[in-house]
């Protein structure tokens, strides 16, 4: 095989990304085009779902999609930057075993989060995690919480994600950890701050652009990630009056509908699965830029 | 600069270390607590029958996970077929050919936005692209999701890994006389091998789990898989999706953590030897 052929062979190899990304932008909007004709923009705001009558709205989806993701996220960057700043810390040999730990966390399919969050958990969030919160005064009078108490819904849809996505942060963030340099760590240390004082005033804001990398990674997941939310949300077709309450989310509604759907809905579905798409890109695109620069 | 006494500095760092252990003690309880899930469910169901015998519908008896199994190791293996080479090649391109220039770093990007797509996205795409066309769910549009979720990640690790390679290596194969074709696949490549070896077995361990695009793509049956290119075809994940949330039957919930246990067993140990072999 000559040299140039070679370099053609892998070139167009490699050409496969952008061309696959452009065919799903591709298809997803031909497949979309009926829902976006009939509904207009506003379907990215409305909150009808009536297959009976063909009234569509992309409303509650895209709201549950934000809440769960903003939940997850909240419980998930402050305990995954910790978690980084111990195990950076801690001697050899107690961080090689929790690393893995932390990592094989990871590496369990999503779809056995969701058999958890739906046998296990849910009941748990339903027996103490909710009453505990609804007991706490001031608290429990926010109008935040819902009328359900079934122990589904975006709260615990929002807690398995926060689960699942931590190691990946985490395990971002222990490489920011590791990357700074040494010296930078040690002028710190010199000086006389504490070791939290080093992580906070030194790692945070020398490795800033990688610990934000890490975040947006864990938030690209979040709003994609179907199995362990489909189990947990509850699947209702309405807007979520409080965190408490059932709920669904982008991915949970194609999952669930995408089956038996034709017509309209099954335009509308792939509206959904464009819009999802364009999410991730408004993640992705200025994460990878702002990394790179 | 706000002037802190020693006392409340000290005090800061010790509480913030103490909070710290806290989360991770309490992110690894919620782990073995999956596990332990997991693994009691699962063990209670666990037979020699229920490994080699095909899923049956509810209520007919003796009814097992092998045709999942197999079908789930199927799509992996056809998935890794098509995509290894082809993400390969790009990784090489990527690394050899176009590290610095601008259209490398264009591809680059692509393959990193590619990353982030949720999967389930990559299972419409499926629909759309081949499930319609071709005019029936099978096993193969499953391989073809899961090929397109693998190969962003093969690339880009095949890319990082050839890049550790030094410069004195192909700078030696070259001044050998190979061509620049062979002093790739023949050197570089051999040097990188443990890294790409590494890379390739957690994409597979990665995508054998997937769910959410095999839904509508592979779909799945109680037949073993002999219609793997022109029917639904079984597989573990969406076994356990069936079983465990379109189900009423306690029967069925149990043979789901049957699934989710066998299915758990064979990554942890693909992971773990694979890290052992990559800590070598």
């Amino acid at each position: 095989m000559n040299d140039n052929n070679f370099q053609r062979i892998c070139c167009a190899a490699a050409c496969l990304a952008p061309l696959l990304l452009a065919g799903m932008v591709l298809l997803l909007g031909t497949g979309s085009w009926d829902a976006w004709r009939t509904f207009g923009w506003e379907f990215l705001v409305r909150g009808t779902w009536d297959p009976a009558r063909e009234q569509f709205g992309a409303g509650n989806a895209m709201l549950g999609t934000l809440l769960t993701t903003g939940i997850a996220m909240l419980l998930a960057v402050p305990p995954a930057f910790l978690t980084a700043f111990y195990l950076n810390n801690a001697a050899e040999w107690v961080r090689r075993p929790l690393s893995l730990g932390l990592d094989l966390l990871a590496a369990i399919p999503s779809v056995i989060y969701g058999m958890w969050g739906l046998f296990v958990l849910a009941p748990v969030v339903q027996k103490y995690v909710q009453p505990f919160l609804l007991s706490l005064p001031g608290l429990s009078r926010l109008p935040i919480w819902g009328t359900d108490r079934n122990g589904f819904g975006i709260f615990t849809a929002g807690l398995v994600l926060a689960l699942m996505i931590l190691p990946y942060i985490s395990a971002v963030m222990r490489d920011v950890f590791r990357m700074t340099p040494p010296l930078l760590v040690e002028a710190a240390r010199g000086i006389g701050c504490t070791r939290w004082e080093t992580a906070r005033d030194m790692v945070l804001r020398y490795g800033f652009r990688g610990m934000l990398g890490g975040v947006l990674l864990g938030l690209g997941r979040a709003l994609g990630e179907t199995m362990a939310v489909l189990f947990v949300v509850g699947n209702v077709m309405r807007t979520p009056g409080g965190l408490f309450d059932g709920g669904t989310t982008i991915a949970a509604t194609l999952a669930n509908h995408f089956a038996e759907a034709d017509g309209m809905l099954r335009s509308v579905l792939f509206a959904l699965g464009l819009v999802l798409l364009a999410l991730t890109f408004a993640v992705q695109i200025p994460a990878y830029f702002y990394r790179s620069r | 600069m706000k002037r802190r006494t020693l006392l409340f500095r000290n005090l800061t760092d010790r509480t913030m270390g103490a909070v710290a252990i806290a989360c991770l003690l309490g992110v690894l309880a919620a782990m073995l607590w999956i596990l332990e899930s997991v693994g009691t469910h699962g063990a209670a169901v666990i037979s020699w029958e229920f490994l080699t015998q095909p899923s049956r519908p509810h209520g007919v008896p003796g009814g097992g996970i092998a045709n999942a199994l197999l079908g789930t190791f199927l799509m992996t293996l056809c998935a890794a077929a098509m995509a290894v080479p082809a993400a390969m090649a790009g990784g090489i391109w990527l690394s050899e050919f176009a590290a610095e220039s601008k259209t490398g770093g264009v591809l680059r990007a692509a393959a990193n936005v590619m990353m982030g797509i949720p999967s389930i996205v990559t299972g419409l795409f499926v629909y759309a692209a081949w499930v319609v066309p071709t005019g029936h769910f099978s096993g193969f549009a499953g391989s073809l999701a899961l090929a397109i979720i693998m190969f962003p990640v093969v690339m880009r690790t095949t890319e990082d890994m050839l890049r550790m390679v030094p410069n004195t290596q192909r700078e030696a194969a070259l001044a050998l006389g190979m061509t620049r074709a062979r002093a790739t696949l023949t050197v570089v490549c051999r040097c990188a091998r443990g890294g790409l070896a590494t890379g390739v077995l957690m994409a597979l361990a990665r995508v054998s789990g997937e769910t959410a695009p095999l839904l509508f793509t592979a779909l799945w049956s109680n037949a073993w898989c002999g219609g793997f290119f022109h029917s639904p075809t079984a597989n573990i994940p969406v076994l356990m999706t069936e079983y465990t949330t379109n189900s009423p039957y306690e029967a069925l919930h149990a043979a789901g953590w049957g699934a989710a246990l066998v299915m758990m067993a064979c990554l942890l140990v693909l992971n773990i030897t694979t890290r052992i072999y990559a800590n070598r």
